[in-house]
């Protein structure tokens, strides 16, 4: 299989400028951020849904679609994560065909990150980068350490002081250098600008963004055919720097432009925490332009106060028909707790997010019960246990005998002895 | 009252390779005012066809984002550390 597409390149949305592919995220001339732009017309009769279900069960069997340069031969397994339908989150919010995406157990570092890193990566390696890094709020410090370490690259790492210790360690355990900066993500996002105007490094969301941010769109691709090539109504997605709700759109044009699906308008929820809402703030106000925030949220890979494609995203939801939510940090606790109970799905404070959000875009009647709706978990629960510290106690251990079992569950239960009894005797 | 200006390299082709210039403006208006004087070209590549710093320009005091300190209000202290940088700055090799 051919993984590579080479009719790519960076564009300027502002003024149109076409560059050429090279490390650069801003247009020199307007400052815009730069994007990539695809002869999609060379692309119908390649990307179809034939070859597409003829190809590996990752994100490469979209790699006609994606900026990889030519000759590169895809190495990990990442993302198809299961799309799974919600019939009992569902029950407890009002909703009748309510899908979960799962990139909770994206490969290899359980996120949706994952995407984005393995394109950026494949980038850094054709432009001779050595030493990969990125500024992060925790999880795609794991995906860059992790898919530097396999690809043999080096890797250096910002992340904010606070970070949570699970994202700290997940990142470290692979080798990568991991400098933490006193600090919010605002504060790491800008020294990383600088760096990359410095050091002959490749940031992956700094001067690799434009071809990084392009493997979120995998995620929209998957939804479409794991829906049987059909669009949703509704999707619901998770917002920090802004790029992801964009990119699933971006797939879905696409899809639509190919033939791949009937064109449908679908309309886009973005979902903040109140702590750090700025896009949510914007898209309630009808502002054209984001208001910066200092965060203060346990949902801390949303933290980002001054979000680099803000504007765009707040643009494209109220276009779409959509809106933007933001819950507090006890509701997104709840958010947590609630995917797990009804769904077996652990998911971190973003996922606490997008579900709480959910249930009240259908609580307030945004979202009509039986639309076709996606809800997007990026990122898993064993990374971020401590905003569930004091909310599970450890009980007193039970000796290894029957009968003391049996007094242990009446105490939990509150049954009395002789009702037990009864109990089993029926 | 002095105020050091850093600029990052792609804006460097319109001030002679300079990085890092002094001005003794007292606000952000007063800085425009001081490029558009000192660095004609710059002052054109920064400002959209309004006369206005484009949207895409971040502005720092001393690591902090203007626009918590009061924005084109805030007076600038002597010694003040002032960072234009693109809200996502294109890096090079």
């Amino acid at each position: 299989m051919n993984y590579s597409c080479s009719r790519y390149e960076l564009k300027c949305n502002e003024c149109g400028k076409r560059f050429g592919n090279q490390p650069l995220s801003a247009c020199p001339d307007c400052l815009a951020p730069l994007e990539i732009a695809y002869d999609l017309e060379a692309a119908r009769g390649i990307f179809t849904r034939e070859n597409i279900a003829a190809g590996p069960v990752n994100i490469w069997r979209y790699a006609a679609l994606l900026p990889i340069p030519e000759g590169f031969q895809p190495d990990l397994p990442v993302g198809f994560t299961p799309l799974v339908r919600a019939k009992n989150l569902g029950k407890r919010i009002g909703a009748t065909n309510l899908y979960v995406k799962n990139d909770a157990v994206c490969f290899p570092t359980l996120s949706f990150k994952d995407r984005v890193v393995s394109v950026a990566l494949a980038n850094a390696q054709k432009f001779g980068f050595d030493v990969v890094g990125c500024s992060s709020t925790g999880n795609l410090a794991n995906s860059v350490a992790a898919q530097a370490a396999r690809l043999g690259l080096k890797a250096t790492i910002l992340v904010p002081a606070d970070l949570e210790p699970a994202k700290i360690l997940n990142t470290q355990v692979y080798g990568a250098r991991l400098i933490r900066i006193d600090g919010n993500y605002d504060h790491v996002n800008r020294l990383c600008t600088q760096i990359a105007d410095e050091y002959a490094w490749g940031l992956v969301n700094v001067n690799l963004r434009p071809y990084y941010a392009e493997g979120s769109k995998t995620v929209g691709y998957e939804i479409a055919e794991q829906l049987g090539w059909r669009l949703p109504d509704n999707v619901v997605v998770p917002m920090a720097g802004g790029s992801l709700i964009r990119k699933i759109r971006k797939a879905f044009n696409e899809l639509i432009y190919l033939g791949l699906v009937e064109e449908k308008p679908v309309r886009f929820f973005g979902a903040q925490a109140t702590g750090c809402s700025p896009i949510s703030v914007a898209v309630k106000s009808g502002a054209d332009y984001i208001e910066p925030q200092r965060p203060n949220t346990i949902a801390r890979s949303l933290a980002i106060g001054n979000p680099a494609d803000g504007p765009a995203a707040a643009k494209m939801i109220r276009s779409s028909g959509g809106w933007a939510e933001d819950v507090s940090d006890v509701e997104i606790v709840s958010g947590i707790q609630e995917l797990a109970e009804t769904e077996g799905i652990f998911t971190e404070t973003a996922g606490g997010v997008t579900t709480a959000v959910t249930a009240r875009l259908y609580a307030d009647g945004r979202i009509s019960p039986d639309q076709i709706t996606v809800s997007c978990i990026t990122g898993n629960g064993l990374k971020t246990t401590d905003a569930l510290t004091g909310h599970y106690q450890q009980e007193r251990a039970v000796r290894p005998r029957l009968a003391d079992f049996d007094a242990y569950i009446r105490e939990l239960d509150g049954i009395a002895e002789p009702e037990l009894a009864i109990a089993g005797a029926n | 009252m002095s105020i050091k200006v850093t600029l990052p390299t792609a804006f460097t082709r319109h001030t002679d390779g300079r990085k890092q210039f002094n001005s003794t403006a007292q606000n952000l208006p007063g800085l425009i005012a001081d490029i558009d004087t000192t660095f004609p070209a710059l002052s054109t590549q920064i400002k959209d066809e309004e006369g206005k710093l484009r949207r895409f320009i971040n502005i720092y005091v001393n690591e902090e984002d203007i626009r918590f300190l009061g924005g084109e209000t805030y007076a600038f202290q002597d010694g003040d550390e002032v960072m234009l940088i693109p809200s996502i700055a294109g890096g090079s090799f």
